[in-house]
């Protein structure tokens, strides 16, 4: 029986999408079969980050509809052998995700899959509140500033009480924060917020600090999710995440500005 | 016109519709040494509710073979255990006569209005004003976040896990919140001028107390921000101290 990870925000742009790349990738890297599902309905990005793009036939709205079946849909990755993406549909609009439409796709994965990670559109609206309603363990993604986390604060309100776990009286959805787009120079300077403040005021479990790195666009240009940059330092970040997200004990790291090296005030940093 | 004329228009009575509540005893049977025993029980249980209390016997039951009522011993039967009769419903030919020949009234058969009473057994010990109820406090253990709110009805709100901004706490009783507080709460939302605010870590965005409110634009001046506080009404200012 499969996991159902949800990755949501509240806030648009936070890193999403970028997200449930890298840790759909990660856990198919350490072996578990792996489903990413795009809940982002009629905006379509999770393929083209994962580079399956081209390879689109049919989409998560044309299987609710009983126009495919799930495995007509399903888009086998190109790299990794336990990996899949269910895309979302480009042409239809919100509304075309009904929440029996999801729970009978979602019951389908989970027989099938280890893991289904969620990508969650933004807002707290109906498409958010699908796509985390069947989940079991959250990532809460958020930026290190007041509004992102104001937002995530609310995200983490609707999971605990509008979620089918909640809704049924079962154990509550297990929650992580993953702090994006951290940038320790700004924070310095205060321009943002600090890891401890932003933990402080969530007051959840923090899975991990991805810094604002430059190899993200480069891999979402290239269609690589960042993990599998193993030299960047975001994509040594997701992987720490993944490790921690599995139960391992890794220590958090790109948590302070970097001294810089001769080396690097010559040339500038990658 | 006279005056002893004009007292002669006025009237001397007015007729009035009524429903009143009457008690019936229907009689099952002729036996009048039982019904003395078992009358002297009831009255025992409810003494208040047999003294002087209007009655119509319902003789429309008894049996036909049961033989010849003795009315009036039955009626004075009746007076020994408080009960007045004021007619009686009859069926049977000797009955009617013996309540016509004492000028008693007699109301036609059961029109099956009625239902069984028991009266209700005296309190046993003078009644007591009945104590104010105690309603539990309304406990919340995980953390309330922005766009939640929790109301406590009736009774005080208390909060073991941070609250958010954007968040609000409303109780007609108090509020405690033993984690920091970020959010708005609300005290004495009814109207009650006694209730009272502790925060562990105020940092609220809105304080009040039976509508007497100060914002965080205020509450972040003052020097017990981010501290443990009590916060309570005093005339129509809130007055924020450290705990
Ligand atoms: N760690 C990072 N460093 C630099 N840029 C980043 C990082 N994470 C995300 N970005 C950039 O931020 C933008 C938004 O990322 P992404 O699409 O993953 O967000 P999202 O939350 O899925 O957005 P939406 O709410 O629109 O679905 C992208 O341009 C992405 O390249
Ligand atoms: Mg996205």
């Amino acid at each position: 029986m499969a996991k159902i990870l949800v990755v949501t925000s509240g806030k648009g742009g936070v890193g999403k999408t970028t997200t449930s790349a890298a840790i759909g990738t990660g856990l198919a890297l350490r072996g578990h079969k792996t489903v990413i599902v795009d809940f982002d309905v009629g905006l379509r990005n999770l393929d083209l980050i994962m580079g399956c793009e081209r390879r689109v036939v049919y989409d998560f709205v044309n299987v609710v509809n009983g126009e495919a079946t799930l495995s007509q849909a399903l888009i086998k990755d190109k790299r990794l052998e336990n990996l899949y993406v269910l895309a979302a549909s480009q042409t239809r609009d919100k509304d075309a995700l009904t929440q029996e439409g999801v729970e009978k796709i979602i019951n389908e994965l989970r027989e099938n899959f280890e893991y289904v990670v969620c990508d969650s559109p933004a807002g707290i609206e109906k498409g958010a509140h699908l796509a985390m309603y069947f989940a079991d363990e959250a990532i809460v993604v958020t930026n290190p500033e007041v509004s992102s986390v104001r937002d995530s604060d609310r995200m983490l309100g609707l999971l605990a009480s509008k979620s089918r776990r909640a809704e049924k009286g079962e154990e509550p959805i297990k929650e992580h924060l993953l702090l994006t787009r951290y940038n320790p120079e700004r924070v310095t300077k205060g321009e943002m917020l600090g890891v401890e403040d932003v933990e402080e005021i969530l007051a959840i479990r923090l899975l991990g600090v991805i810094p604002e790195s430059q190899a993200v666009l480069k891999a979402s240009n290239q269609g690589v999710p960042v993990i599998l940059d193993d030299q960047s330092d975001a994509g040594q970040a997701y992987s720490d995440a993944v490790d921690r997200l599995l139960g391992k004990e890794v220590p958090h790291r790109f948590l302070d500005v970097q001294k810089k090296g001769l080396m690097h005030r010559l040339f500038g940093a990658r | 016109m006279s005056q002893a004329d004009l007292l002669d228009q006025d009237p001397v009575f007015q007729l009035k519709g009524s429903m009143l509540a009457i008690t019936v005893m229907e009689l099952a049977h002729n036996d009048l040494a039982r019904l003395d025993q078992q009358l002297g029980e009831k009255v025992a249980q409810a003494p208040a509710f047999f003294s002087n209390t209007p009655l119509v016997l319902a003789l429309d039951k008894l049996p036909e073979g049961e033989g010849t009522l003795d009315l009036d011993a039955l009626m004075s039967l009746c007076r020994q255990h408080g009960l007045r009769t004021l007619a009686v419903r009859a069926s049977r030919e000797d009955d009617i006569k013996a309540a016509e020949a004492l000028d008693l009234p007699v109301l036609p058969p059961s029109g099956a209005r009625e239902r069984p009473i028991d009266p209700a057994p005296a309190p046993v010990a003078p009644s007591k004003p009945a104590e104010p109820e105690l309603r539990p406090s309304k406990i919340i253990s995980s953390p309330v976040r922005g766009g939640q709110q929790v109301y406590a009805q009736g009774a005080d709100l208390i909060v073991l896990a941070p609250v958010s901004a954007g968040a609000e706490l409303l109780a007609d009783g108090n509020i405690h919140v033993y984690a920091p507080m970020r959010g708005r709460a609300l005290a004495g939302v009814k109207g009650n001028t006694g209730a009272r605010i502790f925060c562990q870590q105020m940092g609220a965005e809105l304080l009040s107390i039976a509508g007497h409110y100060k914002v965080a634009e205020d509450l972040r001046r003052d020097p017990l921000w981010g501290e443990a506080v009590h916060v309570s009404l005093s005339g129509d200012v809130l007055n924020i101290k450290r705990l």
